[in-house]
């Protein structure tokens, strides 16, 4: 950190060793809660296909309900543990996704707009990737 | 296979990758789409979007303890995700292109690679800090790190056009294989951009986690990710990671790291062969 950002940070009481540690904080969370998501499904849909046969040698792709958000959200309300995997695997993308997030916020507390700008450019990098469907 | 069995089985084999991974440090994900296409015989995109996904979260799993040990520069990290987000987009839209023998040969080469690193790595110089690129101040990438006395150590950053690239080539790798390519991103910091090795190695986990962000929702909408292989992958690699992150102060990591050298370059030549013959 240099002496101008330091003294931004002394301002405002925010400093990036404190955005720091609230970022691992966040993160550690977002993969507990996604792992349990994906650890619940996952218990579910072992119970559902026991007895199934399993083959990943050829790729088929996955079905369109599980492709986009929507129709995700229609299959979990049916209570199918495919689809609640899904949800786990969409919250585990969310959490370095809500780290950015953070950063802005925090960036902006700091008053340093060069970084809330970097940081909004990753973000809208990121949404971007995960909005685009073709 | 039952589902049971191949899951049980899956999920053994990608703790045993994230388990060596953390505790060599050269991640899971470089043997686990190996593994996971040469021994459970998964077509390479399945694999490359579970692996993906474990990717995501080990090193959002590992953040916590990086942070605390105060190494890690949160602008560095947030800078260059610029170059690697856009990177791993270009990466996931190449994956989807590319056959998929094209795919598992450049797989062989990067694991060739990475042994080769690995190899290199087991002697590595802390070389002297550079005198730093006068835009290091104006863009505040320069800092500093605690050492073990408590004392700070400050550094500036150098060459910074060309560690962008550098990071922009990680991140394309990264989405076109579904790895974290954590030693492509520290080697831009450490070896491109002169930043302390502490520094570089623990801002690149930071970084691995919102890179592969990037690609996952392609990956998504392409339909590579399969919540029944997905499951297995990343609860194992995630255990495996956070388990070998505790023992990492007791093991041997030296001899440890020659086995796993010598796994990733057997499994290089294989993926090579195969990708050749076709018969993946």
């Amino acid at each position: 950190m240099n002496r101008r950002s330091a003294s931004n940070s002394a301002a405002s009481g925010f400093t990036d060793r404190r955005m720091e540690t609230t970022m691992g904080r966040l993160l550690q969370v977002g993969v507990l809660l996604a792992s349990t998501v994906v650890l619940a499904g996952g218990i579910l849909y072992l119970r559902a296909h026991t007895g199934h046969a399993v083959d990943y040698s050829a790729f088929a792709g996955e079905p369109a309900a599980l492709r986009s958000p929507v129709a995700l959200f229609h299959l979990l309300l049916a209570g199918d543990p495919v689809a609640l995997i899904e949800a786990g695997v969409l919250l585990l993308i969310a959490t370095p996704i809500a780290r950015v997030v953070f950063a802005v916020v925090a960036f902006a507390l700091e008053r340093d707009r060069l970084y809330v700008a970097v940081s909004l450019t990753v973000l809208a990098v990121l949404l971007a990737s995960l909005f685009y469907s073709a | 296979m039952s589902v049971l069995l191949f899951t049980s089985l899956v999920f053994t084999g990608s703790f045993g990758a994230g388990l060596l991974g953390a505790l060599t440090g050269l991640g899971g994900g470089v043997v686990l789409v190996p593994l996971l296409t040469v021994v459970f015989h998964v077509d390479i995109r399945y694999a490359i979007g579970a692996s993906l996904i474990s990717v995501i979260a080990t090193s959002s799993g590992a953040a916590a303890a990086y942070v605390r040990e105060g190494f890690s520069s949160i602008r560095i990290g947030m800078f260059l995700e610029m170059a690697t987000t856009v990177g791993a987009i270009c990466g996931a839209f190449l994956a989807t292109r590319m056959p998929t023998r094209a795919l598992t040969i450049l797989f062989g080469v990067v694991l060739l690679y990475s042994a080769w690193l690995s190899w290199q790595q087991s002697r590595h110089p802390e070389h002297s800090a550079g005198a730093g690129s006068p835009w290091s101040d104006r863009l505040r990438l320069s800092g500093s790190y605690p050492t073990e006395t408590g004392e700070e150590i400050s550094y500036k950053v150098d060459r910074i056009a060309g560690g962008f690239a550098t990071m922009f080539g990680a991140g394309t790798l990264s989405g076109l294989l579904g790895i974290g390519s954590g030693a492509v991103k520290v080697l831009a910091m450490d070896q491109v951009m002169r930043i302390p090795f502490k520094v570089s190695t623990t801002t690149s986990n930071f970084m691995i986690g919102v890179t592969a962000a990037a690609s996952a929702g392609i990956y998504l909408h392409r339909g590579y990710v399969d919540p029944g292989l997905a499951f297995p992958v990343m609860l194992g690699v995630l255990a495996g990671s956070l388990l070998g992150a505790r023992l990492l102060v007791r093991a041997r990591v030296s001899l440890l790291r020659v086995i796993f050298t010598l796994v990733i370059l057997a499994l290089g030549v294989e993926m090579i062969l195969n990708g050749m013959k076709g018969s993946l």
